[in-house]
């Protein structure tokens, strides 16, 4: 069985679902003869024509209008935004009607459809091609927000979001699109969407991450390892709506909680986290909530990006202090 | 000196304000008499609803609700062209063009009185709802328009826009991917010369809003959105053309909104009264009466007995909206996803046990 990337497992899953659903179609800049500009749609002109893998106007007003009326009748469209900085121009779309078609309606009609978008920092791209702007769309009801962080992860999930009744935001963290590979069997099989992933099991502290930053928590979890520290790592994969028993269930074994995201903290999801766990966790905690994230500024350009992003050292030092503070 | 390109925009009229015919290649569904008296008495109809609806908002019974006094011809024209297959996305005062299409006077009442169940409507259940961000109905209905093409469906997606709206990215947006992809969408801008108090002059230099789909690659054509029989031949043209697969239109229909834009404005303040009553002179509905009256298929004696019978009917659609109950509060969460996600549920359980608390 071949070993993938991420950005592999990611055609993959495109290709399994457009086989075996002639309703599903892609569409986006660049999607077709080019195959993406990080080749995610790559080959998939040759397997379906140009009817179903649709190279659009350099317009996101109109990746985002039409992928709502497709939705609406009857098919399947999985639309890309080239990186998710270029996603604000699909907005309205996304907010006003994608994520409250089922509900205005009644039902009548609904807007099964998936927004794909390179996420995230760390590859030294331009400006605008950077952001970490899910918690933009983890407060809009009706949506689901989901994020993978590994090749079989990102297959399942996508396979799964394409065929969830509702609309998704699949946001592909890029960072580590080509960062190792793994056996991913193209079986059509579709992981849960609404859970999260228990990476690493830990018994003194609880790492939550998502995305890219999974990377170097699993590091900060071996780095606290090696001193004797017994970190679980969770990752949450699918933001919204947010599986939160997992996590809770961890901090009642560990007592600590530290939340990495490389968004910027204020209402960053970590705080819906954070707030639940002071909801629903204050007697199981032992020490205060600890986030490690991007700060409230923009993501620098990147001579500067990487020293914004969260790091293993930023992480085992949090670990530390819920560690310290019990 | 060589030309890149030259383009004209034909403006269509048949009937003048007069209701006098100014062409003599009338279309066959115009020389079908019948055909036009069932349109006008369907104008009739729409008119008595809209009064009726602004006297209920103004009596507290409906909230804030946006009349189309004086675009009845081009709406009734859209909806008795298309057919039922065909897509319709509308903005938010296309009354005409739904009640032709089986949306019930009582379901529109509804959505304007708050309740989400008049978007769940009589009419085809394919058709959009009303769509208040303005603009984005357009690429809705371009949307509809490449899924119709990807299953080679011979269907069409219509969606209407006003002048001001004509303005936005999205209806420029849905006009450019229509000529791109050769898409089966006909976008007519309904062209009532102000966007809430704001003039048709301010929305753009050019000198027509057709020509915005010239630069789309799209026929364009403006038409006097008041006459019925223009407005319907150039709908019949467009849906034609793009069912054959030959691709979009823009169609202006110039039009004057008689009414404020909604209940909670006041037009007075942006326009002369002058202004509003030459407009009148030029409404659709006079013009249609005088000409069906100067063929003998219409008297005033019919028109009184029209009035009396929408009128009870419009009074029986109010009493059934009035009569209908709010919706139980955990409405408000069942048709948010397709299945309920446990959080959501733990929040439907809190509303419903305020809302038994009372």
């Amino acid at each position: 069985m071949a070993q993938i990337t991420l950005i592999e497992a990611v055609t993959q899953a495109l290709a399994w679902e457009m086989k075996h659903d002639p309703s599903v179609v892609v569409l986006g800049e660049d999607v077709g003869v080019n195959g993406g500009v990080f080749r995610a749609t790559q080959g998939l002109l040759d397997k379906f024509g140009a009817e179903r893998v649709i190279d659009t106007p350099l317009d996101e007003t109109t990746i985002g209008g039409i992928t709502v009326g497709l939705a609406a009748q009857g098919m399947k469209p999985v639309a890309e935004a080239q990186f998710e900085g270029f996603i604000y121009a699909m907005l309205e779309q996304i907010i006003c009607h994608a994520a409250r078609m089922r509900n205005r309606t009644r039902g009548r009609l609904t807007c099964p459809a998936v927004w794909r978008a390179p996420w995230g920092g760390g590859i030294r791209a331009p400006e605008h091609h950077s952001e970490a702007n899910e918690a933009l769309f983890t407060n809009v009801p009706g949506l689901r927000v989901v994020l993978p962080s590994s090749p079989a992860r990102a297959y399942g999930l996508l396979l799964a979001s394409i065929r969830d009744p509702d609309p998704v935001i699949f946001f592909e963290p890029k960072r580590i699109y080509r960062q190792y590979k793994e056996e991913v069997p193209d079986d059509g099989e579709a992981l849960p969407l609404d859970v999260c992933f228990v990476l690493r099991d830990g018994s003194d502290v609880t790492l939550v991450t998502w995305g890219a930053q999974v990377k170097e928590t699993l590091e900060a979890a071996e780095a606290l390892a090696a001193e004797g520290i017994s970190a679980e790592v969770i990752d949450v994969a699918t933001l919204k709506p947010l599986d939160f028993d997992t996590i809770h269930e961890s901090v009642r074994k560990t007592g600590r909680c530290v939340i990495v995201h490389e968004a910027p903290r204020t209402a960053g999801f970590g705080s819906e986290i954070s707030a639940r766990l002071a909801e629903h966790a204050m007697y199981d905690l032992v020490a205060p909530v600890e986030r490690v994230t991007g700060y409230d500024t923009h993501i620098p350009l990147f001579r500067l990006e990487m020293k914004y992003l969260p790091s293993v050292d930023k992480i085992v030092a949090a670990a530390k202090r819920t560690l310290a503070a019990s | 000196m060589p030309t890149a390109a030259t383009f004209e925009i034909e403006y269509v009229q048949y009937l003048n304000a007069e209701g006098k015919l100014v062409r003599d290649d009338l279309p066959a569904f115009a020389r079908d008499v019948r055909q036009l008296v069932k349109l006008y008495q369907e104008m009739l109809m729409v008119r008595i609803f809209d009064t009726k609806a602004i006297a209920l908002q103004r009596t507290g019974k409906l909230g804030t609700y946006a009349p189309c006094l004086g675009h009845e011809a081009t709406y009734l024209a859209i909806g008795s062209a298309m057919q039922e297959d065909d897509c319709f996305a509308p903005s938010y005062r296309e009354y005409g063009v739904q009640f032709h299409r089986g949306v019930k006077p009582r379901e529109l009442l509804m959505y304007w009185g708050g309740d989400e169940r008049g978007n769940n409507f009589s009419g085809p259940a394919h058709d959009f709802a009303w769509c208040v961000p303005i603009g984005t109905q357009c690429l809705h209905a371009a949307g509809a328009a490449l899924a119709f093409k990807t299953r080679k469906e011979p269907r069409v997606a219509v969606c209407t826009i006003g002048d001001g709206g004509s303005s936005k990215a999205d209806f420029n947006s849905a006009i450019n991917v229509a000529g791109a992809m050769t898409l089966p969408l006909v976008a007519v801008i309904v062209n009532n010369q102000w966007a809430i108090s704001v003039p048709r002059s301010a929305q753009t230099g050019a000198k027509t809003l057709a020509q915005k789909g010239i630069a789309a690659g799209l026929e364009c054509v403006q038409v006097d959105g008041n006459d019925l029989i223009a407005m319907r031949t150039v709908m019949d043209h467009a849906l034609k053309r793009a069912r054959h697969g030959h691709g979009g239109m823009v169609i202006e229909a110039v039009t004057y909104r008689l009414s404020d834009h909604t209940t909670a404005d006041d037009a007075r303040r942006y326009r002369s009264e002058q202004e509003v009553k030459d407009a009148w002179m030029r409404e659709p509905l006079r013009r249609m009466k005088a000409y069906l009256m100067s063929l003998n298929a219409w008297t005033e004696d019919e028109e009184t007995a029209l009035k009396e019978q929408c009128t009870k009917y419009v009074d029986g659609e109010v009493n059934a909206y009035l009569e209908t109950r709010a919706q139980p509060i955990e409405s408000m969460f069942d048709y948010t996803y397709a299945e309920l996600p446990p959080d959501l549920l733990v929040q439907r359980d809190e509303a419903i046990f305020w809302e038994k608390r009372g």
